[in-house]
């Protein structure tokens, strides 16, 4: 590792010193290609974020691909019901790594103000790994670029050696999730255990 | 509402239609059509009486209830009569029932509200469609297929519209028990509070 002192020190002798990693992972965090689908009402904030006024392009994520094979970060931008969650792991199973999801708004994240109901998934964490999780109902567009901008924090600080390396450079680590089938009742599986365990119950509530 | 039902009751006079009252302020009154009589009723409706536009369909679950009802009844002890209150529980069976919106765009009549009722809520469950009269309702029938589970003999394409073909329950009904995928929830209520007991004191 460059000194901090001697680097910033060359930098004003015009020489830019960065490890590869930094170098990697600038790269990588500076043009986040997300994957063009929406749905519910956070995909409006969300098309509000990619237009004019909010402007994505200020922070390299506003080439929306239509299809996943180009795509490396998912924006659930809305309401996942049961029938529509298979659909969204199967995209997420055909994105390349590395790959990126950011759950937009409260039903992304938990079912939101249908999480009693009987057709709306609580929550896509049950499915496939979240890296951000955007409150609110829907997310201004300035909640979105923020979470945005707290992805390409977390891009930014991965690791491409050692043991604490990054999903995707562990070839050993599947990079895809069961896609959960149509039941009787209910998704079978309600849930992936792989990556999601219900919250402990409440202490004062035990 | 009865020139309605005479217009019907003199262009068929086996039909079994009546008129069930709205005891609340709107007085908003409905014909009850007996199953068997309701494509001719819906055709003279349309054709005869000009309403020519269903606006709305929906489904209503009438889950099987006790009634009380109080009986007076003359009682003679020892010479002298009396009468004697008494209150017994009678057992309504469960039936569901579609409910039609029928407006007249030609003439600016409506609504005419039409229902239908199935003789159970299990094996008799089967009404004809009305999609081969209104077009409107070819949508809200399958979706009051999917939720209620009422089947619409004669509609041309009588598929499941929310849910997933597999599914087999039936959400909307009153005895509809959505899955237990209970985790966690701030304020628990009814059968959460129940499983997980009241809250105790937070020191």
């Amino acid at each position: 590792m460059v000194d901090e002192a001697l680097k910033a020190d060359l930098q004003k002798r015009g020489i830019f010193v960065a490890s590869f990693e930094d170098l990697y992972n600038w790269g990588r965090k500076s043009s986040l290609w997300p994957l063009q689908f929406g749905l519910a009402c956070c995909a409006i904030e969300m098309i509000a974020t990619a237009a004019a006024r909010f402007d994505l392009a200020r922070f390299g994520a506003e080439v929306f691909r239509p299809s996943p094979r180009q795509a490396d970060l998912m924006i659930i931008a809305g309401t996942v019901t049961k029938k529509m969650a298979p659909l969204v792991v199967r995209l997420y199973n055909q994105m390349p790594e590395p790959k990126y999801v950011i759950a937009m708004g409260a039903c992304a994240i938990s079912g939101g103000p249908f999480k009693e109901g009987y057709n709306v998934l609580k929550g896509i964490d049950r499915y496939i790994p979240v890296d951000v999780a955007i409150p609110g109902c829907p997310p201004r567009p300035e909640a979105l670029l923020e979470g945005l901008v707290k992805l390409q924090e977390k891009i930014q600080a991965q690791r491409l050696f050692g043991p604490n390396r990054a999903r995707h450079t562990d070839t050993c680590e599947a990079g895809d999730y069961p896609v959960p089938t149509y039941g009787a009742h209910d998704l079978e599986p309600p849930l992936n255990p792989q990556v999601f365990q219900p919250a402990p119950a409440r202490k004062d509530l035990e | 509402m009865t020139e309605i039902l005479e217009a019907i009751q003199s262009a068929f006079p086996s039909a079994d239609v009546g008129i069930l009252t709205n005891p609340s302020p709107c007085a908003q009154h409905s014909l009850l059509v007996a199953g068997k009589d309701a494509l001719d009723v819906a055709k003279f409706l349309r054709d005869g009486l000009g309403y020519d536009f269903c606006s709305n369909v929906s489904g209503v679950d009438w889950p099987p209830k006790k009634v009380r009802e109080v009986v007076v009844r003359k009682e003679t002890v020892d010479g002298v009569e009396s009468e004697v209150k008494e209150t017994i529980e009678r057992e309504v069976p469960g039936y569901l029932e579609v409910v039609y919106h029928l407006f007249s765009i030609a003439k600016r009549l409506g609504p005419v509200i039409l229902r239908l009722r199935t003789g159970n809520r299990s094996d008799e469950v089967s009404l004809p469609s009305l999609t081969p009269v209104w077009k409107s309702a070819d949508f809200q029938e399958r979706e009051i297929y999917d939720l209620y589970g009422i089947h619409f003999e004669g509609h041309p394409d009588l598929r499941r519209l929310l849910m997933w073909e597999e599914f087999t329950d039936y959400p909307m009904r009153k005895d509809y028990v959505a899955p237990d995928d209970y985790e966690y929830e701030p304020t628990p209520h009814d059968e959460i509070l129940a499983k997980v007991g009241p809250p105790k004191e937070v020191a």
